[in-house]
């Protein structure tokens, strides 16, 4: 089970030869190659977000291949579902995306409230809404000051964790949790609203989106920052799409998609105002665009559904003892990364048989092989900057 | 300075008293920049307030501390270091420092010795850092290490031809190489007739001062130009595998470095120690005082840069000293021998 | 929604036009069809598996690769003690099952392909793996199955025909096993049984004591 060939050697099969040139490239057996140098960036590395290993092969400044290593957070979370309960299966899924943890569990809250037919309250869909633009304004607002961070000025990224604090704040107030809420339950959500928490939150509002100028002004406009993103790392629009990548990064490739308006509806998002944000370029800049303005668009939601905020209860009739009825779920959404999926296979016990989580930056970490060919190794944190992944979301 | 004592007192004497000054000033000007730039202001820049308990006061003693931290830390060596090259290039780094205080007016009287070539002095003595930080990237045995080390020399190399002709608008205009010259002569000139503030060099020598200061940033491998202590892929690039002592070295040549950088910028351009129409032995009291207040300015738009700007890539910071800093120098020095001759 | 004939599968409107083309293009190659809220959930023959992606691609118009996985229908192992009462491990089929599309072996590979441009298609396609367990590699058609399928053939011991390099993504090298095969066990519960439901006592000073006291 240790070979690197599948047993009985490779077959004669029909494979288009453009595809077979960038597969032989995106192929790695670095250990046998000498001559040019190898370059571990990683698993520990300010670099790379978490315990990524990167493992490059270098001639002087120019990156001639590169293969990522993953699996260092690696916590078996499909094996692990299927020996829990479907509450207790929501505290394990708020971890692996954990900067923006409320948005992981609603697409699996979903699936189980699909199987056993129940729909959450109104009030409680304007809430998770709410808590889920909070947790994409938060990750946004990290992703603006750290990706500053990567390319060199230090500054931004103490202004993105000062902004981020007070949209920390007001998810602490709903939930409890500042990075963990582990607040949805199948029917709805653990509780209400805090009081104070509508005009507090417009206050934040406002805060974010003066934030988002002063990102404007301090990064956007950088001569310097321009130089080191424009034309780096570009994401060809169809390519990105068979390798799986989503979220801000395709969008940011000139692909009007997004699932929050184009996907089956869910949550809320169909009652509201909002406009889709693309750039046709697919470097770096701007991914990071993008995600400037997806962060305004955000700010404007939430506003939006302050005012809309039905009442009502926030938690639909639930038996006491969850059994989900036989059948299937896939259920998938936009988070911030991209596109999180949970297929749910239930066969009418209180866990599911067997739960296949699709991770955004699995993904987008996958299509680094093609992507990292002929940049220089600054341009290498640029990109890895730009694609923004989280190992919990790669690894799981 | 023999003059400004007294009592004659030999040569062995004053040159022992001189070593110990500038050995004596150079960690503390270390201190002073690093204290009040890299903890303090760029604290404040970025919304917090930096050290605040060392000390009791605005954690004014957390530099001197953190000195005698590095000082009592185990001397850790790579395994496959070259022990001798390893131990040695902090000293290079540091030497080069304190060989370019010893040019550096401080008052009329106040000065290491007054080369007739002080400023081609400074500039040479200061590139030797280059071959300090190439030993440190080799010895460290580390990928990262030299990979710091080839951008720094790569760098380094590139930089120093705007830095000098940025300096040579100043030596014609002046006429003279020797920085106390260069002092007298702002001090004793005149814009127009008018005397008041005699005539820093920074007026006609914009520039000039424009072309140093990018110069000197890169020079000293701050951000925008820290491609070789890149800390966000390199981890400090040559110095990642130093520790204690070494590292201090390392620490009190970079900031001593910048010091001194700031002291000629402030020395060439705005004046060093120099106020117009202070003389004679008030201007040996004043004098040292004067040259850290501009000496501080400069430096403050230094650090300001550092902490404001993302990195450049290698190639990009190349091809702003080939193709703009030098012809930009270049043109500046024509321009400044044309009024020369003509005026 | 159960795999039973009860009720007669309800397709979307692009649904309906998804699963029509890929008649038109697979024909007997789709062994089976079901629907998923509204979605076609297609079960190919094993020798279709790339022409199944294929036609998805370029008939169907989904160019976005969201998974490809597999499942294992086997039922678990029974962990812990039958009759003790431990209700915190979720009681699980006794026997293999099937799931929508139905199945007849024991190992079903997974994917789901979706179409970025409008109006939004989604295909879930399904395959049985006999005991071979080989299947043919997506690599050509979308690029990014190639860490999905390192996953499965580690997860799982799918071996692909046609992936560049199958070898180990999550795991260590050495690794021997399939850790999402049924019969691999969850070690945690192995090597420490979980404690079950454990009778929590009140705060002191708190309602119990009053009670107590009345």
């Amino acid at each position: 089970m240790t070979t690197t060939q599948p047993p009985g050697g490779l077959p004669e099969v029909e494979i288009d030869p453009a595809a077979l040139r960038q597969l032989a490239d995106a192929r790695m057996n670095i250990e046998l190659d000498t001559g040019d140098m190898i370059l571990n960036l990683g698993p520990q590395h300010p670099a790379t977000h978490g315990t990524l290993r990167l493992v490059v092969r270098l001639d002087g400044e120019r990156v001639i291949a590169a293969d990522p290593i993953i699996g260092y957070m690696h916590r078996g979370y499909e094996k692990l579902a299927e020996y829990r309960t479907y509450p207790q299966i929501t505290t394990l899924i708020n971890r692996i995306d954990w900067l923006s943890s409320f948005a992981n569990e609603v697409p699996f809250i979903h699936a189980a409230e699909r199987l056993m037919e129940i729909e959450a309250p109104p009030r409680a869909e304007y809430i998770r809404t709410i808590l889920t633009e909070l947790s994409r304004i938060a990750t946004f607002l990290l992703f603006l000051g750290e990706m500053g961070l990567q390319v060199g000025a230090i500054t931004p990224a103490f202004y993105g964790f000062r902004d981020r604090e007070y949209v920390l704040n007001l998810i602490e107030a709903v939930t409890g949790g500042r990075f963990h809420p582990n607040f949805n339950r199948i029917g709805g959500l653990k509780d209400d609203l805090p009081w104070g928490f509508i005009a507090e939150c417009r206050t934040v509002m406002a805060k974010v989106m003066e934030s988002c100028d002063e990102f404007e002004d301090l990064v956007v406009g950088n001569p310097i920052f321009q130089q080191r993103t424009r034309s780096i790392g570009i994401i060809p629009a169809a390519l990105g799409a068979s390798y799986g990548v989503s979220g801000s990064n395709l969008r940011a490739s000139g692909v009007d998609w997004d699932l929050r308006r184009d996907g089956p509806p869910y949550l809320v998002y169909g009652d509201l105002d909002w406009k889709v944000w693309t750039h046709p370029d697919g470097d770096s800049f701007s991914r990071y665009w993008v995600r400037l303005q997806e962060t305004r668009e955000s700010a404007r939601m939430i506003l939006q559904m302050l005012d809309a905020l039905p009442a009502g209860p926030v938690m639909a009739k639930v038996p006491r003892i969850i059994k989900v009825p036989e059948g299937e779920a896939f259920v998938n959404t936009e988070n911030p990364l991209g596109e999180m999926a949970y297929y749910v296979v239930s066969k009418g016990a209180t866990g599911p048989f067997r739960v296949k989580i699709r991770s955004a930056s699995f993904s987008n970490v996958s299509i680094l092989p093609w992507l990292l060919r002929g940049c220089y190794v600054p341009d290498v944190v640029t990109i890895l900057a730009s694609l923004y992944f989280i190992l919990g979301d790669i690894d799981r | 300075m023999s003059a400004a004592l007294a009592v004659d007192v030999g040569w062995g004497t004053t040159t022992a008293i001189k070593t110990l000054v500038v050995l004596g000033v150079v960690p503390l000007t270390a201190l002073l920049l690093g204290y009040i730039f890299l903890l303090k202001m760029m604290s404040h820049m970025q919304s917090r307030l930096g050290p605040m308990d060392p000390g009791g006061f605005h954690g004014w003693y957390q530099l001197i501390g953190d000195g005698i931290k590095f000082l009592q830390k185990e001397d850790i060596m790579p395994a496959e270091a070259d022990r001798k090259v390893f131990a040695l290039a902090p000293a290079i780094v540091v030497m080069s420092t304190f060989l370019v205080f010893v040019v550096i007016p401080a008052g009329p009287r106040m000065v290491v010795r007054d080369l007739d070539v002080g400023v081609f002095y400074a500039l040479a003595v200061s590139s030797l850092s280059v071959i300090g930080v190439l030993m440190a990237g080799w010895a460290s045995s580390n990928k990262y290490a030299l990979i710091g080390a080839l951008r720094a020399a790569a760098q380094l190399i590139a930089y120093e031809l705007p830095l000098v002709l940025a300096v040579v608008g100043v030596v014609i205009q002046t006429g003279t190489m020797s920085l106390q010259g260069i002092v007298r002569f702002q001090q004793d000139g005149a814009i127009f007739g008018f005397s008041g503030i005699g005539l820093p060099l920074i007026l006609t020598q914009f520039v000039g001062f424009a072309i140093f200061m990018v110069a000197a940033q890169a020079e000293l491998t701050q951000p925008p130009f820290d491609m070789p202590v890149a800390e966000s892929e390199l981890v400090s690039g040559y110095m990642v595998e130093y520790t204690g002592f070494r590292f201090l070295f390392f620490f009190i040549g970079e900031f001593g470095t910048a010091f001194a950088f700031s002291a000629l910028a402030a020395t060439l351009f705005l004046g060093g120690w120099s106020i117009p129409g202070v003389d004679g032995t008030a201007a040996d009291v004043l004098g040292p005082i004067v040259l850290v207040v501009k000496v501080l300015f400069v430096a403050f738009l230094m650090f300001w840069a550092r902490f404001t700007y993302p990195r450049f890539r290698e190639d990009q910071l190349q091809a702003l000293a080939w193709k703009w800093l030098i012809p930009i120098a270049l043109a500046n020095i024509l321009v400044t021998g044309v009024l020369k001759v003509a005026f | 929604m159960s795999e039973a004939t009860a009720e007669a599968p309800t397709w979307s409107e692009t649904g309906s036009d998804s699963l029509a083309r890929l008649d038109a293009e697979l024909g007997d190659a789709i062994v089976d069809r079901a629907a998923m809220a509204g979605d076609p959930v297609v079960r190919v023959a094993p020798d279709a598996w790339r022409r199944a992606a294929i036609a998805c691609k370029e008939v169907v118009g989904c160019d976005y690769l969201s998974f490809v996985s597999a499942v294992d229908w086997m039922p678990a192992p029974i962990i812990g003690d039958e009759g003790s009462g431990d209700t915190s491990t979720p009681a699980q089929p006794r026997e293999q099952t099937v799931g929508l599309a139905g199945g007849s072996t024991r190992f079903q590979l997974l994917a789901c392909v979706e179409s970025t441009r409008s109006p939004f298609r989604r295909v879930i396609l399904k395959c049985d793996v006999d005991d071979a367990m080989r299947a043919e590699s997506w690599v050509a058609v979308y690029p990014g199955a190639d860490w999905h399928e390192r996953e499965t053939w580690e997860m799982f011991g799918i071996a692909f025909d046609g992936h560049p390099s199958l070898r180990h993504l999550y795991l260590p090298a050495e690794f021997e096993g399939n850790p999402l095969r049924k019969d691999f066990p969850l070690l945690a519960r192995e090597v420490k049984p979980w404690p079950g439901l454990v009778d929590v006592e009140g705060m002191p000073g708190g309602a119990d004591d009053e009670e107590a006291a009345e």
